[in-house]
């Protein structure tokens, strides 16, 4: 890696080299055995992924650096540039730098009817941040705007790095985002107390069914 | 096969081919911008929508395999209605520049939007800006043109074999280009620019140059490289403005290489446009008679066996032909086409030609290389090699300088001595060419121009011998040339007759008269001091600065001439503006002057020239006609093939981009050595 190459690649806060720790090294072993002889570029997903978890652990910020990227097309045996696409397509990869909580805000529709733009706000008031893909000035947060999260049933969702915060609203986003900056996350899952995705208050079906043990249905076998 | 219906029209076409392939057997045309005959399919663009009968939605022409039965309608109302509809997305975003794009009058996207486009815009919302990328001083990007057809993607991945180019993000946000910012490391650059379909790649040197209407096109034959790549001139007036690649599938397919295509510049600088007389040590302008009567003074009275004559690398075969006879008729046998000294064997055209033929490189099963470097010699060919590669199935091995030629290659060492092991049977590759049906042995001059040069090439002839390469229906011994005029000459014989001199021979005060015919690679330094020297050419290289006098030439552009290639294929060469100055064509020169010593040439005109040159070798009877051959006699070159040394063989190219007159006179050449040899260029300075 010259000098050079970093000038010349706006992304900032470019580190000079990268190389995967001992405990990269360790998983890597276990992916590439995932996939047949000759077919190992199949493996830049995963490594990425692990890329990005590396520098979490390292540097606080989870996101893959072109020098990651250079090192992981040299492991695969791929053109740079192969990995670079990959990397830029996915939205999970983060191709700057992000705050120790990535908070990313779903905003499509289930959860935007169920008040997304509420937690949007939230955060905004709460971080300082005033638009999204920006960075709070304590480098503490990020907020991105991200599609659907698969997890409609609890909408809206805020997910803070892998974690999917769900049934949120501004009070919630503010409590949570509180012990965030407080180094103390609270457990994943609904903000509304409720179980899963059972509805919220306890049970509203199958209330008066008994659960002990039905005799066996004769004649079957 | 299948029988497909395709507008009414029944066609047959082989199983797997595409809907696409059966409509243009058809002979219905299909408008596209991503599909490429050369490049794998990747079906994006959607401009080739086709209606299938019993398919409920158009289908994507290019990437539809073809079925028994199927009715195909290339120009249903379905049909425009989806392409209209194509149209429209594509322009979304694409500015409205054509006044000013140099892609404009030859432009795809700008044809089909006159059938399928809409008079205006239903779209309110600003289009979308794309930052320019630098791809170095070949490649002028407007990236917000580009349509992400992923052509140039393709192109660089799959003939170029430099996968650099990519598309990156997604969505709106999708651009094509390298990431990190570089310069696309290919020979072949220049070929994305035909290959865009839309003004997103275009000539740098050659932007806002002209339009393309203005040009007045002229069919030629490249000399830059022994390929004899077919190329079209366009010029305005006097001036060449650009040039590009033709079609020959033979030869170079629909590729150029970037020194061919960008040297245009070169032909306007350094150009020799009037005769110039050396008087008291200094070049003085001169008239023609002046000249003339300069080098007959000279002549008068000297022994003949004290003349001599060197024909450089880009002469057409018509004024190598011309001083040939007019040296024939002074009684001199010293003259030499071999500037680098190559030992070439010329006792049978067998020996120095590249018999498998261009095309026949894709009939290989395994290439030995020695001591070339195809990407620097000769890229066109070099992408045949690759294209063989990808094909599968092929082992390619070098003797001689490590390098990246785009298709892996295991490496058997550096010195001839490796081919002494070869033939013994040393190795995993002896066996492997041993074992292969179709083996290529491919010999450079690198490994000719040496003192054991003629050695190496009996070895070469030796081993293709012993491995089967040589067979009455597969000739696979190869001298690849790196010079256009190469084969001409030796074709014409315009080598040392008894008693005459070779290169070597004439340096050092070995004649007192030298013609240079356009002879600039020859150490000047080492003609003797004594010796009074002619140059003939275009350009004021490194001869004419040596010369005592000057006759201005015409450069290939500007003359109708006959070129080899390195396969020994006759190719002509049309006329396509007029030489600088006082310049005249070269053959036309030396009959003129052969007039004034009393020595009358035995041709008037062009067509006369041409009957004597078919006269003194019969292959320039045929033109552009090559049969494939296989060998007819197998006697091995006189050479011992065991004296081989042990240095180590150097390519005949180390600078790919600077090798002649013209691309030395090139500014786009220089920026490219100075971008792709940093230090060559610095020690140039």
């Amino acid at each position: 890696m010259t000098e050079m190459a970093t000038k010349s690649h706006d992304h900032g806060h470019e580190p000079a080299i990268f190389a995967f720790d001992a405990e990269s090294e360790a998983k890597i072993g276990e992916i590439l055995k995932k996939y047949p002889e000759g077919r190992q570029a199949s493996a830049v997903l995963p490594l990425l992924d692990l890329a990005q978890r590396q520098m979490r652990r390292v540097s606080g910020s989870a996101w893959v650096p072109r020098v990651a990227m250079d090192a992981i097309a040299a492991r695969l045996k791929m053109p740079p540039i192969r990995v670079y696409e990959v990397a830029t397509f996915y939205f999970m990869f983060n191709t700057k730098p992000v705050g120790k909580w990535h908070l990313q805000v779903c905003t499509t529709t289930p959860c935007w009817l169920r008040g997304s733009d509420a937690v949007v706000e939230a955060c905004k008031r709460i971080t300082g941040i005033r638009h999204f893909g920006e960075t709070s000035e304590d480098g503490l947060f990020t907020m991105t705007e991200v599609e659907c999260l698969g997890a409609c049933v609890n909408a809206p969702i805020l997910q803070v790095n892998d974690d999917f915060y769900e049934d949120m609203d501004a009070a919630t986003t503010g409590k949570l985002l509180d012990a965030l900056k407080h180094d103390s996350p609270p457990p994943p899952g609904s903000m509304a107390g409720r179980q899963a995705s059972a509805p919220e208050g306890g049970a509203t079906t199958l209330t008066t069914l008994d659960f002990a043990p039905q005799p066996a249905p004769r004649g079957g076998e | 096969m299948a029988k497909v219906t395709v507008d009414g029209i029944e066609v047959e076409v082989p199983n797997g081919a595409s809907v696409l392939q059966a409509a243009e057997l058809a002979g219905k045309e299909i408008p596209r911008f991503c599909y490429h005959d050369r490049l794998s399919v990747a079906g994006n663009c959607r401009m080739c929508l086709v209606e299938v009968e019993k398919s409920p939605k158009p289908v994507a022409s290019c990437a539809f395999p073809v079925a028994d039965g199927m009715v195909v309608k290339t120009d249903s109302p379905m049909v425009r209605q989806a392409r209209r509809g194509v149209m429209e997305f594509l322009l979304i975003n694409h500015p409205l520049d054509c006044p000013i794009c140099d892609q404009g009058g030859e432009c795809d996207l700008q044809d089909q939007s006159m059938g399928y486009g809409m008079d205006h815009s239903r779209y309110r919302e600003n289009k979308r800006a794309v930052k320019d990328k630098n791809l170095g001083p070949l490649v002028k990007t407007v990236m917000t043109r580009c349509i992400q057809c992923t052509r140039c993607v393709r192109f660089a991945a799959e003939i170029a074999g430099v996968p650099e180019l990519g598309a990156t993000a997604r969505g709106e946000n999708m651009e094509i280009g390298t990431y990190v910012e570089r310069t696309l490391s290919s020979e072949l650059s220049g070929n994305l620019i035909d290959i865009c379909p839309v003004g997103a790649l275009t000539s740098k040197p050659y932007a806002f140059v002209a339009r393309s209407w203005e040009l007045k096109k002229t069919d030629a034959i490249d000399v830059f490289d022994a390929v004899g790549c077919n190329i079209r001139i366009d010029a305005r007036g006097p001036e060449v403005l650009r040039i590009l690649p033709r079609l020959n599938e033979d030869v170079n397919e629909e590729w150029l290489a970037d020194k061919s295509r960008f040297s245009v510049d070169g032909l306007k600088r350094r150009r020799l446009d009037r005769p110039w007389v050396r008087r008291d040590g200094k070049l003085v302008e001169a008239s023609w008679r002046e000249a003339f009567a300069a080098i007959a003074s000279q002549i008068k009275g000297r022994d003949p066996a004290r003349i001599g004559a060197i024909a450089g690398d880009l002469c057409d075969a018509e004024s190598m032909l011309a001083l040939k006879d007019l040296m024939a008729a002074l009684g001199s046998a010293t003259l030499d086409c071999r500037q680098d000294g190559a030992r070439l064997d010329a006792t049978r055209r067998d020996f120095y030609l590249f018999n498998t033929t261009i095309a026949g490189i894709e009939d290989a099963d395994a290439i030995l290389l020695i001591g070339t470097n195809p990407r620097r010699e000769a890229p066109v060919l070099n992408a045949r090699i690759r294209k063989r590669w990808l094909a599968g199935a092929i082992s390619i091995a070098a003797i001689g300088e490590e390098a990246d030629l785009t298709y892996p290659v295991t490496e058997l060492g550096s010195s001839p001595q490796a081919l002494a092991e070869l033939r013994r049977g040393d190795g995993a590759f002896a066996a492997i060419l041993r074992e292969a049906k179709r083996p290529m042995i491919v010999l450079g001059q690198g490994a000719l121009r040496r003192v054991d040069g003629a050695s190496v090439l009996a070895a070469a002839w030796a081993l293709a011998a012993e491995c089967g390469a040589l067979s009455a229906d597969w000739h696979g011994f190869n001298v690849l040339h790196t010079a256009a005029a190469r084969v001409g000459a030796l074709d014409l014989g315009f080598l040392p007759g008894a008693g005459g001199k070779d290169v070597a021979g004439m340096m050092a005060g070995g004649v007192d008269l030298l013609w240079l015919l356009g002879a600039d690679e020859i150490d000047m330094a080492r003609i003797g001091a004594d010796t009074f020297d002619f140059y003939k050419g275009h350009h004021g290289d490194r001869g004419a600065a040596r010369a005592d006098v000057i006759l201005p030439g015409a450069a290939y552009t500007e003359k109708n001439g006959t070129y080899v290639n390195t396969e020994g294929r006759v190719q002509r060469s049309e006329f396509a503006a007029f030489p600088p100055g006082e310049a005249r064509e070269d053959w036309r020169i030396l009959r003129a002057f052969a007039e004034t010593l009393g020595h009358r040439l035995p041709y008037d005109d062009l067509p006369a020239l041409r009957e004597r040159l078919a006269a003194v070798a019969p292959v320039f009877g045929r033109i552009d006609d090559l049969p494939r051959r296989g060998v007819v006699d197998l006697t091995p070159p006189a050479a011992d093939p065991a004296a081989l040394g042990a240095e180590p063989l150097v390519p005949a190219v180390i600078n790919y981009y600077q090798t002649d007159p013209i691309s030395r006179a090139s500014p786009t050449m220089a920026a490219c050595t100075e971008t792709h040899y940093p230090a060559i260029a610095e020690a140039a300075e």
